[in-house]
């Protein structure tokens, strides 16, 4: 199995008793575009050259078609462009009433093909997931990341920032210990980001194609050493609201392109 | 059939020079990485590219492993009239697909 | 193109408050031969003919941020006139496992020879641009770009 090299992550778990810089203050908040090369922000500035949007096209058809004979297709709801859904994936993740808890967006579009639509629900990280969760946050791009102020969600968000600021892993790191504490600086070559779900699903170059938020958060326990959580459990779902609370007011960006 | 975007001006004026804009939806595996069981993934990639306009060929590339994955590639023409472009991928397993574009000149 | 690799270069040295790492990139499939040299590659595209520096620019980031995707745009001095065109250009790397990079062919009808792809860097290396002209010569250009590994990669 791959590994990023140990002694760049011991480096910095020294470096990181030093540290504490803390949370990031709503105005101090910068995505992960602004510390990317310019060669790499021209691709996602430019939609006819973001591979991300392949995916948002093959997104497009999915909305269009019933996934069943008889079953009704996305747009048949939510109207036929996905417009209809303009600021939606800002407010995920959200409290669900039906299945009382929060979900994501992901989630959501899974519950939406398996109880109103009759359909067997996509796989994580599958292509036709992602492309349907492109599609739909593409229709937020530009609109702040706004989490709902709904008690209910507390709870979760509380916990997202404990599994964020708890240690974990061989490594003893944190997720705060790099994107709170040392972001603007490096972790071997690369630029250590804040960390803000803003693009999500995205193009990562190293991936070769899109992924979500969850495929890089497992990326990112992977790195500190640590088991990485199940796709869908809990325990992401709880980390996305802390991080989505972390990221507002900064503009969703999806379909992101990232190193 | 795998995702395309093609992109280009809906029309021009008689010899300006526009840039065409394309992306395939392939993996471009290049069969010199090892997969999960640690053997050699076998090459699938795309070899060759050809535009034509009103069927004549206006641009061709070969391609090769190092091209990256989602194939990007760009190019120009001198517009003299108006019609149609044919875009046209070939590869490994057979992999042959084409689509097409208008523009319209004047 | 990640997977480890026993000669990874590894560079360490330490700031003040954080230790600055660089890890460059290794060569894919290390192991693996070469198929053919660059040089090879280049005498099958060009023949014996002479091949003078010149008139094709490279445009390729010096910092590649992922070797798995780097934008390459290539553009030769040339009024693409059916007396005076580009006919072809061929790209080459160093350190792939596989010197072409990729060939095109241009007419003139193209209006400028000017084209932009994105190709796959194993390692740091310089990437070499040949255009044969109508006129039957040869011009190259080249480029070099540092190769850095991400610091997370998929476990």
């Amino acid at each position: 199995m791959p590994h990023p090299a140990p002694a760049v992550f011991a480096a910095l778990l020294l470096a990181a008793s030093a540290a504490g810089a803390g949370e990031i203050a709503p105005a101090d908040r910068r995505s992960g575009f602004d510390q990317m090369g310019a060669e790499t922000r021209a691709i996602q500035r430019d939609d006819t050259a973001n591979p991300g949007m392949l995916a948002v096209a093959d997104g497009a058809e999915l909305w269009a078609r019933p996934p069943a004979a008889g079953a009704p297709a996305c747009a048949d709801c939510h109207g036929a462009d996905g417009t209809g859904l303009r600021g939606v994936a800002a407010r995920y993740p959200a409290w669900d009433a039906r299945s009382d808890r929060p979900i994501d967006l992901q989630d959501r579009i899974r519950q939406c093909r398996r109880d109103r639509q009759g359909a067997v629900p996509p796989a994580y990280e599958s292509p036709d997931l992602l492309a349907l969760t492109a599609f739909v946050a593409l229709q937020s791009r530009g609109e702040p990341i706004r989490p709902p102020a709904d008690p209910r969600l507390d709870r979760g968000r509380a916990e997202g920032r404990a599994l964020f600021a708890g240690r974990m892993g061989q490594l003893g790191l944190s997720c705060a210990i790099c994107h709170d504490d040392n972001w603007g600086r490096r972790l071997g070559a690369a630029a250590i980001p804040q960390g803000h779900p803003t693009g999500y699903p995205l193009y990562r170059l190293e991936w070769q194609g899109l992924g979500s938020l969850q495929r890089r958060l497992r990326n990112c326990m992977t790195g500190m050493r640590a088991e990485p959580f199940a796709y869908g459990s809990p325990e992401f779902v709880a980390l996305e609201l802390y991080l989505a609370a972390r990221a507002a007011p900064l503009p969703v960006e999806t379909p992101a392109v990232r190193p | 059939m795998a995702r395309t975007l093609i992109n280009l001006p809906k029309t021009a004026e008689p010899g300006a020079v526009v840039t065409i804009k394309t992306l395939l939806s392939h993996p471009m595996e290049t069969g010199f990485r090892p997969g999960p069981d640690g053997r050699i993934l076998p090459r699938n990639i795309v070899t060759a590219f050809v535009c034509r306009f009103e069927g004549e060929e206006i641009f061709r590339a070969e391609l090769f492993p190092a091209s990256a994955a989602n194939p990007y590639l760009t190019f120009t023409w001198t517009a003299t009239r108006s019609g149609r472009f044919s875009f046209t991928w070939q590869g490994d397993n057979g992999f042959d697909q084409t689509e097409t574009a208008a523009i319209t000149v004047g | 193109m990640r997977e480890k690799q026993p000669d990874r270069r590894r560079v360490l040295a330490g700031t003040a408050g954080l230790a600055l790492a660089v890890t460059l990139r290794p060569a894919v499939g290390a192991s693996l031969p070469r198929t053919e040299t660059t040089e090879d590659a280049i005498r099958r595209f060009a023949g014996s003919a002479r091949i003078r520096p010149g008139r094709v620019a490279l445009d390729l980031p010096p910092l590649v941020e992922n070797g798995n995707t780097v934008p390459l745009g290539v553009t030769v001095e040339s009024p693409m006139t059916p007396d005076d065109h580009v006919r072809r250009i061929g790209v080459f790397n160093e350190r792939n496992p596989q010197p072409n990079v990729v060939t095109v062919h241009l007419r003139p009808g193209a209006g400028r020879a000017q084209v932009a792809t994105r190709i796959r860097l194993a390692d740091t290396q310089r990437i070499t641009a040949i255009a044969e002209m109508s006129d039957g010569t040869y011009w190259s250009g080249s480029a070099d770009a540092i190769v850095t590994l991400a610091a997370c990669l998929e476990g």
